[in-house]
Parts: structure tokens; sequence; C-alpha cells
């Protein structure tokens, strides 16, 4: 088994095919959508493996030490910044092959006028404990 | 059995235990009557076993000596001191010396009986991580003596955080909260405790309307208040009239009296906005507390018209969380839909939960796609 990072950008990935803002879409294209995405992670779920999902607040902040006894700089949001993370899921598959599916149908969720979005996601490897066998 | 969890611990404490070691005793007392035949006196089952649990891990002379020295000392267990045990464990779980986490933790597991597993479900957090929380907080006040008067005002709070942020996990957060505030009303003369008891029940009895099948939010205006609970509405409503007629009025009151007249309006256009309006002044009054006056300016919106309620809005700042949630729907209410619909879409993008970001993108979505 190996664990993938399957990630959405706000911003930063290549465009969507179907691009349309979901505040543009309509009430039922916006509630297939969400019936979609819930039924994903219910079946992952299922089969075992599914290991956590989280979404994240577009706008964060940049901090870093400042030395002894003073209080951390903080910085930001950088709207210049290229890369903006929506949220994650992490799926724990028996295979590089299993995850590319998987993220392939993540993309694959409705957007406007019903149909496929299309969206960029992308497919992270995890660092994992290294094997008992080493010859 | 784990409304008897109180007076055990107390039992326990005053044969000498600290209570830390009480909880734990307790604790696995409970554990272990999940595997036994239901016992028929069930809280004398629990003292014997809880006792003997506690002498086991406490084997030293030294300690058996202070022990006995102690149970010598102390007086035997009457009925009236059940429900003191039981406000001190409120009290000492509610400790100021807890940050809000810790305390919540606390009271859920040594009051509540929740196993830490459950409690770290419901937090979303490792296992390891609760059980830390939770002893790190017990060694907190383990110096507290158990028969110290609290502040029920600290209690309170820390009950209506569980009931307001509970998740998910097998326990039901919101009906544990429920429970713990009809137990300490039960014992603690104070209307605010009454008053929380019965903003909790008012609030609970929509439950069912206020999810869509789709898991949406519904607002307020828009639930089939058919769906809305009309005993848990006449419970509250009953618990509170009592709380409110000793005339120390609180903000548990004054919220839940809020959430009575939302409670009798049969429709969202029947709603007695004026009246509302008046509760938020008292409230504003008993806190000050900014949040009260975004939710403030909601109600003079409709009890005045959306114009006064911008007007109202004006004089926040733009920065309290949901300003632009309610400065979008003030202005759709005054008919300007394109303002409207730009700033649902930017308080979508400042929602603090997915629920709330999903129920404001569909408003802006909403008015964007309308025709």
């Amino acid at each position: 088994m190996a664990k993938y990072l399957l990630l959405k950008h706000y911003r930063g990935a290549p465009a969507a095919v179907n691009d349309v803002p979901m505040d543009k879409w309509t009430q039922e294209e916006i509630s297939a959508h969400m019936k979609y995405m819930n039924d994903f992670a219910a079946r992952l779920e299922q089969t075992g493996e599914f290991v956590d999902g989280q979404a994240l607040a577009p706008e964060g902040t940049f901090v870093r030490y400042d030395g002894e006894g003073r209080p951390p700089v903080t910085d930001g949001p950088f709207p210049e910044t290229k890369d903006l993370i929506a949220g994650w899921m992490v799926i724990d598959v028996d295979s590089y092959e299993r995850a590319v599916a998987l993220a392939g149908e993540l993309s694959a969720a409705p957007g406007a006028g019903g149909k496929p979005i299309h969206e960029w996601l992308e497919l992270r490897p995890f660092l994992a404990e290294p094997p008992t066998v080493t010859e | 059995m784990r409304e008897l969890i109180p007076e055990v611990i107390g039992v326990l404490v005053r044969r000498g235990a600290d209570f830390a070691a009480a909880e734990d005793a307790v604790q696995e007392a409970l554990i272990e009557a999940l595997r036994a035949d239901p016992p028929r006196d069930p809280k004398g089952w629990l003292v014997t076993v809880a006792w003997r649990r506690f002498l086991d891990t406490t084997r030293s002379d030294a300690a058996r000596r202070r022990r006995e020295e102690r149970v010598d000392a102390e007086p035997p267990p009457g009925p009236a001191a059940e429900t003191d045990d039981t406000l001190q464990l409120y009290f000492l779980c509610a400790h100021p010396s807890l940050s809000p986490a810790s305390a919540v933790a606390l009271t859920l597991r040594a009051v509540g009986g929740l196993t830490t597993r459950q409690i770290a479900q419901a937090y979303l957090v490792p296992e390891a991580t609760m059980a830390q929380r939770i002893s790190r907080a017990k060694r907190t006040v383990a110096g507290v003596r158990f028969d110290q008067p609290g502040d029920v005002a600290t209690v309170l709070r820390v009950l209506y955080l569980v009931f307001n942020e509970g998740y998910s996990g097998d326990v039901d957060l919101v009906a544990e909260a429920i429970r713990l505030t009809r137990q300490l009303a039960a014992v603690v003369d104070h209307p605010e405790a009454a008053g929380l008891l019965a903003l909790m029940l008012l609030h609970h009895a929509r439950r069912a309307a206020r999810i869509a099948p789709d898991g949406s939010l519904v607002p307020l205006a828009a639930q089939d208040r058919g769906r809305w609970d009309t005993g848990m509405i006449a419970e509250g409503v009953g618990i509170l009239q009592t709380a409110l007629s000793r005339d120390r009025l609180g903000e548990y009151q004054a919220q839940a009296a809020i959430a009575a007249l939302h409670a009798d309006a049969p429709t969202a256009a029947e709603t007695d906005w004026v009246q509302i309006v008046e509760w938020y002044d008292e409230l504003v009054r008993l806190t000050g507390s900014p949040i009260v006056r975004l939710n403030r300016a909601v109600a003079v919106g409709e009890a005045d018209g959306a114009r006064a309620g911008l007007a109202a809005l004006a004089e926040l700042d733009e920065g309290l969380p949901r300003h632009t949630a309610v400065a979008a729907y003030l202005h759709e209410r005054a008919g300007d839909h394109s303002v409207a619909a730009r700033l649902y879409a930017e308080a979508a993008r400042k929602a603090p939960n997915l629920a709330e970001r999903d129920h404001l993108t569909r408003q802006a979505a909403r008015l964007n796609t309308e025709t």
C-alpha cells in the first residue's frame, strides 16, 4: 500500500477545461457537484482507501522567526504567490496506477452545465517508512 | 449509568482518593460495567468496583497509611452530599486555570463519562493527543480542593462550547451538552443555568429542519417549521419563563428569549422582529459584544427595513466575522442584487466552515443565474 496526497488548488494549477466559478452555476449543478464529491469519499471509505480529506480557507499568513525575544514576523497574504492550495484528500492505495485512476475520477466531478470540470489535481506520493527487508 | 459518575467520583474523593485517581478508577469501572451483566444497584456496584480499582493502583505502604487515616476522618456519604459532589465536579472541570479546550475535554470525560477515544473522535484529534490534553488538565487542577466554591458562569461557558462546537464520531455532543446542562440546572439554583438549558433545547428542536437532504444548510426563514420538535420547544419555553420570572436576566436567557420568539412564529413572515430587536438591545447591554450588534443589524433590517439594517451595519467594523455575509443579505433585501451577489461570493471566500461556504456560494449563484 502507498499513500498519496491529492491536492486541489485555488490557484497555481493549469486552468480546468470547464472553468466556470461555482457562483455562476445553477442550484442543481451545485447539488450535483456536492453529491459527486460526497459519494466519491464515501466509496473510498467503503473500499478501505480513504485516509483523510480537508478543505482550507483561501487566505493565510506567512510567519517566520525574528530572533530571540522578538515576536514572530507575519506577512501576507501575498496575492502574487503562484500556488494556493484549496484542500486535499489522502488515499492509501495499492499502486500508482490506482492513485492516478482515482485522481482522474475526482477531476471528473460535474460543474457548469452538468459537464465534468476536468480540473487539474496534483498527485504527490508520501515519503514512506523504510522497509524492513533491505537486501 | 453515566449520570452516576459525579456522585461516584464524589464518594471516592471523600474516602480519600485524589481527583485524578478517582476519575481514572471510575472510568475503568464503567468499562468493566459494559462487560458485566447490568447490576441491580448500579451506584453501589460502581462505587465498589471503582474503589477496588483505586486501591489496586495505590499499593504502597505510605499511600495505604495515609489513605487509612483519611478514611477514618471522612464522614459517611449521605444523600445531601450527592448534589454538592455533582456541582463540585463541574466546578473543578471548568476551573479558570484550564484553557477552554482542556476544560471541555475534562468535563466530557470526568462529568460526562465519555472515553478518551470518543472525545478524540468528536474533536478530530488523535487519541494520544486527547489523552495528553486530559492528563495535563488533571495535573493543572490537582491542587484545587474539591470543596472550593466555583463560578457557575465558567461552567456554563464550557457547556455552551460543547453544544456549539461538536463535530462527528459516535457521540452526539449536542445531546451530551444538553444532558450535562440539565444535570447542572437540577443541582444549582441559577437562572442562567436554566437559561442555557432553554437556549439549547430551543435550538436543538430545529435540528431536523436545519439541514436539507443534500447536506446543505437551510436558513431559519426557509425551514419547514412542521419539522421542528414542538415538545422540545414547549419544554424550552417553560424553563425560560420560569427563569425570566426571577428577574435576574443574563445573556443565555436573552439569547433563549430570541430563540423562543422564532419558535413562536407559525411562519417566518409572522416573526415578531420588533420584540427580537428589543432582546438584542438587552444583549448588547449585557455583553457589549460586536457579534451581537451584527446579529442585531439583521433583526433591525427585518423590523424596520433593509435600509435601516444597512445603517445599523455601517456603524460596525467591517473586519467582524460574517460582516460581509450580513451585508450581502441586507443588500439583497434592499433590492441591490448585483451588489448582493458580489458580496455573497466574497463572504463565501471568508466563510469559517464548509457548510457556510457552500451556502453562501449558493446564494451568490442563485442571484447570478436568476433571469
